[in-house]
């Protein structure tokens, strides 16, 4: 396959980006996405070119690194991660474009590479469960109903590659930060922050600078791992609970 | 860190969603006592004097109206303001566009905003009009029947008032169903009946009130 | 030959921590015996942890609970992104919850067995110990583990072992576990008792009066240059299988961080012990970046064969049952599809290597599911194997329910690494590592789902007991900042080894060279070697070096986010390290799990271990680039599981 690449080049945090293009030949349809983007970065370093910046490392759909806009659709056509999204989903002679997330939330550090440390500090805030080693009981101490269980286990499979932001009109981390509130206070062992988690969780995603949620319903539609738009209805069903329990004390 | 509801964005859509269920309400029962003009004059005439009787001997003449009118004006900042605060937000969240872009969401969900500015300068121009008639040349106070007709016999009153009613149909039909996702009453089995009664609400609505001026142009009220 | 080969043997290396006594008692006894930190002057004391996988995140959230003060770095972007994340199967407990004659001693035994008899009995036996304490930690965390419908944890059988120990999150147990750790140490990141520096790859070691006390680290936004300091340094940096190019590891995992701590004086153990995992999905071409695991499970129910005749290139469908070569079930005829990943992996080779390999460039088996879907029916083996079969046909574009699947062999483990005593100290004092990056537990091949229990025993368990007793014995000192000689020193060749590669300016990429490396050690140095092979290999490597260092291009300054000099770099320490793996593997004349020598197989073919002459693990000590290492033994004494042949026939 020949095909004509529109990549986003930007320098670094600071500098002015553009849309770039290049020709690509000699395109496998088995080729990842990825594949076909070192094919172009190893012809742009013999040529003494900067090759193309992108994050990725697992390459199997899993560590969430990998983040390219392409053609306007976060992760592209297919309902995956960019590496498991192969080149037989484009054709012969296609224009393809490419760029980084777009949120201010997510600043550009190079090319297609955004920062996504927000992720980080919202979990800070609370994505966690305060069991410090040693103070566990026995596993079985706590049976969890397996409804509750699978449900924990569908929000916890987030992987914080942040297609919901990117796809967000509003660049809204709401899809992200209830899918760790979801996956928690569900769970027997989350009960005690269950109040806290929420309050602090939708607080640190205010402060990074995430937009609203217009429930669009574009961030589920983009994830990779399916996480339900409904996941942020029961986090706002969360934070009004605790709001209210705040209230009281 | 627990802070006002008001601090949040969560908390911000929370006064949308309640203020909009408000106005919605009101909505309702405002369609409802228009269908009284295909009763004739006296009818709506009276009713409209009832409205401001209501709660006779306890409320004084237009108390019950006033205390309406305050808690739909205190709906309408609120969400107006929150909304202006939120889309604020949201622009600066995300300053910069896709170079390839290509159409997302709903209709309806993509109108919100617009919607909400339109309907927002209609609630102005139909109180000027039929409320205290400042916009309406020949408005009687006292009238109500005469002056809906009056309305609704020029071309620009038929067009304000139909744009404006279609903008509200979808305006409540993403509003209602998110306003039910924001106060977390949506859920799996539930979906499909929030997305019908909202998808009828908006239908009932927008054909309730665009019957009027329909009738007035064919005729039917005069 | 280079000289290379003319390695010396030094003094046997012991481990003077190791407990004596009963082997159930020696890890009470070890952490009664260690010295305690008087919690008021624990945050005083600054470890370092480079890496937040499994191990990592686990010791980095641990440390910091304990009162530590945790600096700790990753090259990703967030540390929920390390390579554990990918871990499918689920992880090894000896809960005995299914009441099915499980027991600590039976994970022990199966361990040390399976491991072909090359890991240390109190190493094993220890974290056998702990694998009940890990499932209870990780449930306490909020890990999803699979359930019953009655609400209690549900197991599963996993790798040919004949009970149920092993607990799992569907495919994804490893990203469950590693949320676990990475949600931990984001308690204590907020809590402000952990400094983290994410995109921030460890250069080189600072090494101070024989201790460790800091790292070169290169800041991958910015390629600033810093050093840090600390008490205590910890390795958890994971395996070294990209040595191959071609492996199931993430893109960016390296062994730069082993290596250049191994080049400053820790000994590296067992480096040619790399497990290769027979179910991964087959190479499509050139182009290939990365190979991808699917479970080990696909063989229960599918039925591995090749065509008879060479160069049979008919679509399968098309070649009929009595042209068939349903080669595992033909030789062992016993355990049929089922046998170990080794002896699998092998088998798919042989048949290659003879011609009979299908799909592109003949590195194929097929894995048919035919007779099981007409046995079980297509909805029995969707609801089994549903998700393994979507993820196959996404990558390749074939429908396993009407063709065939293809299979090959591929690098998923290194059971080899950094040398440590009972307390994960390198011989480095003050240098440890954990997981992967050691060498300890696994020997010479690792059973299924033991990898993710090693990793967070060592993280959560093991290592903030042991470290302990070092920080004990060398109380806090503010001896070291980045004008010491020694931190210069490291800074200065670090700083001159990536301005080198920016100046070459030549005529070959970083990844030219990687696959270069890659494909030699997969043909010399992979599922099977030979004696002529790996001096061949040796020969080579130096050869490619001098190359690299004449001909590399890496373009772009070093002061600035560059991808390409980070994995040149990476290069760099894959061309020694292979270079010493292949040494291992040409000194190591048996077959023992994963090193198969075809000089040493018993007459049907199987490994042929020589206890004799290689009950060691071979702890080798850097000497120069090139230049031949010294070979220090460690002997191994089983005194609980007696060394016994595998058969599998």
């Amino acid at each position: 396959m020949k095909l004509t690449l529109r990549v986003w080049r930007q320098k670094n945090a600071d500098a002015e980006g553009a849309m770039s293009t290049y020709e690509v030949d000699g395109i496998s349809s088995d080729m990842s996405f990825l594949e076909m983007l070192d094919t172009l970065n190893e012809e742009l370093i013999l040529k003494g070119e900067d090759p193309v910046a992108f994050d990725h490392d697992c390459r199997e759909g899993i560590c969430g690194a990998c983040s390219l806009v392409i053609n306007g659709d976060a992760h592209g056509p297919e309902r995956t991660t960019t590496c498991q999204l192969h080149m037989r989903s484009f054709k012969d002679g296609d224009t393809i474009d490419i760029e980084p997330w777009r949120a201010s939330a997510f600043p550009v550090i190079k090319d297609l590479v955004v920062d996504r440390s927000a992720f980080d500090r919202i979990i800070q805030a609370g994505g966690y469960i305060t069991a410090p080693t040693g103070t566990a009981p026995e596993a079985h101490a706590t049976p969890v109903p397996k409804p509750d269980a699978d449900y924990a286990f569908e929000h916890a499979e987030c992987i914080g590659c942040g297609a919901c932001v990117a796809a967000c009109p509003n660049g809204a981390a709401m899809l992200f930060t209830s899918a760790k509130i979801n996956h928690l206070n569900v769970l027997p062992q989350g009960a005690p922050e269950r109040e806290s988690r929420v309050l602090d969780m939708v607080a640190q995603m205010d402060d990074e600078g995430f937009g609203g949620c217009t429930l669009t319903g574009e961030c589920a539609t983009a994830c990779p791992k399916g996480i339900p738009l409904m996941s942020i209805t029961n986090m706002n069903r969360e934070w009004l609970r605790a709001t209210r329990k705040a209230g009281k004390r | 860190m627990t802070r006002t509801i008001w601090d949040s964005s969560v908390g911000k859509k929370t006064v949308m969603a309640v203020s909009g269920l408000i106005m919605l309400l009101y909505l309702v029962v405002h369609m409802l006592g228009n269908l009284k003009i295909f009763f004739g004059s006296g009818e709506f005439n009276h009713y409209a004097h009832w409205l401001r009787t209501i709660g006779e001997p306890f409320m004084h003449y237009e108390w019950t109206l006033w205390v309406i009118r305050v808690v739909l004006l205190v709906a309408v900042i609120a969400h107006a303001t929150s909304a202006y605060q939120l889309s604020r937000r949201d622009i600066k969240a995300r300053p910069s566009k896709y170079v390839h872009k290509r159409p997302r969401a709903s209709y309806a969900t993509r109108t919100m905003r617009w919607g909400g500015i339109i309907l927002g300068l209609f609630i102005v121009w139909h109180i000027l009009d039929l409320t205290t008639g400042t916009v309406h040349p020949g408005f009687e106070s006292g009238r109500p029947y005469q002056n809906v007709v009056d309305t609704f016999s020029t071309w620009y009153g038929n067009v304000i008032y139909i744009v404006a009613m279609l903008a509200l149909g979808l305006h409540i039909r993403h509003g209602f169903w998110s306003a039910a996702q924001t106060l977390g009453v949506g859920s799996r089995t539930r979906d499909r009946a929030l997305k019908t009664i909202a998808n009828v609400l908006a239908l009932v609505l927008t054909v309730g009130f665009i019957s009027v001026p329909v009738a007035v142009m064919t005729g039917v009220v005069s | 030959m280079s000289s290379y080969t003319d390695y010396a043997t030094g003094e046997p290396v012991v481990d003077t921590k190791a407990p004596k006594g009963p082997v159930n008692e020696r890890w009470d006894t070890r952490r009664f015996e260690a010295k305690l930190v008087n919690p008021a002057n624990r945050r005083k004391h600054t470890i370092i942890v480079v890496g937040t996988g499994l191990a990592g995140g686990s010791a980095g959230a641990t440390l910091a609970e304990q009162g530590y003060h945790v600096v700790q770095f990753c090259f990703q972007d967030s540390p929920r992104r390390a390579h554990s994340v990918a871990a499918q199967g689920g992880i090894n407990a000896a809960k005995n919850y299914r009441n099915d004659g499980d027991s600590i001693h039976r994970l022990f035994y199966d361990t040390v067995k399976g491991g072909d008899f090359r890991a240390r009995e109190s190493n094993v036996h220890r974290l056998a110990q702990i694998s009940v304490e890990i499932i209870d930690q990780c449930v306490a965390q909020g890990v999803p583990f699979a359930r019953e419908y009655g609400g209690l944890l549900d197991n599963r059988s996993f790798g040919g072992v004949q009970v149920s120990r092993t607990f799992y999150a569907r495919g994804q147990t490893g990203q469950q576990l590693l949320l676990g750790a990475y949600q931990a140490l984001s308690r204590q990141v907020a809590a402000g008792n952990i400094e983290l520096h994410p995109r921030t790859e460890m250069l080189d070691l600072i090494v101070v009066d024989g201790r460790a006390r800091g790292i070169v680290a290169r800041d991958l936004v910015t390629g600033k240059i810093d050093t840090y300091f600390a008490d205590a340094v910890v390795l958890a940096s994971g395996g070294y299988g990209n040595v191959f190019y071609l492996s199931t590891n993430a893109m960016n995992s390296n062994a730069t961080a082993i290596w250049r701590a191994h080049r400053k004086g820790a000994y590296f153990a067992n480096p040619c012990f790399t497990q290769i995992h027979p179910t991964c999905i087959p190479r499509t071409g050139d182009h290939q970046s990365k190979l991808t695991l699917m479970s080990e499970s696909l063989r229960n129910d599918g039925r591995i064969w090749v065509p008879k005749a060479k160069g049979d290139n008919r679509p399968p469908n098309q070649i009929p049952e009595d042209e068939r070569d349903y080669y595992l079930e033909r030789i062992y005829p016993s355990f049929g599809n089922l046998v170990p990943r080794d002896i699998a992996s092998r088998a798919a080779k042989n048949v290659c290597d003879e011609g009979r390999g299908v799909g592109p460039g003949g590195q194929g088996v097929y894995l048919d599911f035919a007779e099981a879907i007409q046995r079980m029916g297509r909805k029995a083996v969707e609801a089994k194997y549903g998700n393994l079969f979507d993820m196959y046909q996404r990558i390749t574009d074939e429908d396993p329910y009407e063709v065939p699947m293809r299979i090959y062999p591929a690098v998923h483990y290194t059971m080899g690494g950094l040398w440590v005593d009972y307390d994960l100290q390198t011989t480095i004092p003050g240098l440890f590592a954990i997981g992967e990056a050691n060498f300890s537990d696994h020997g010479a091949n690792r059973l299924g789902a033991s990898a993710l229990m090693q990793g967070l025993a060592d993280g959560y368990f093991v290592l903030p007991s042991t470290i302990n007793d070092y920080l004990a014995r060398n109380p806090h000192k503010d001896d070291v900042d980045d004008t010491h000689p020694a931190a210069l020193e490291a800074v200065r060749e670090t700083k001159e080894r990536l301005e080198k590669l920016l100046a070459v300016n030549g005529d070959r990429t970083p990844d030219s060279f990687h696959r270069e490396i890659g494909e030699l050690m997969w043909e010399f140095c992979g599922m099977a070697r030979t004696d002529e092979g790996l001096r061949k290999a040796l020969e080579r490597i130096p050869e490619i070096r001098e190359e690299f260092w004449r001909r590399i291009k890496v373009p772009g300054a070093g002061e600035e986010f560059n991808q390409s000099l980070e994995k040149a770099n990476r290069v760099v320490d894959y061309l020694e390290l292979a270079e010493l793996m292949c040494l291992d593997a040409l000194h190591r004349a048996e077959s023992c799990g994963g090193h198969f020598r075809e000089e040493s197989q018993t007459p049907d073919g199987e490994a042929a271990r020589k206890d004799d002459e290689f009950s060691y693990a071979a702890a080798w000590e850097f000497t120069g680039t090139g230049e031949a290492p010294v070979l220090h033994k460690e002997d191994l004494v089983f005194e609980y599981v007696h060394p016994t042949q595998r058969s599998y026939a």
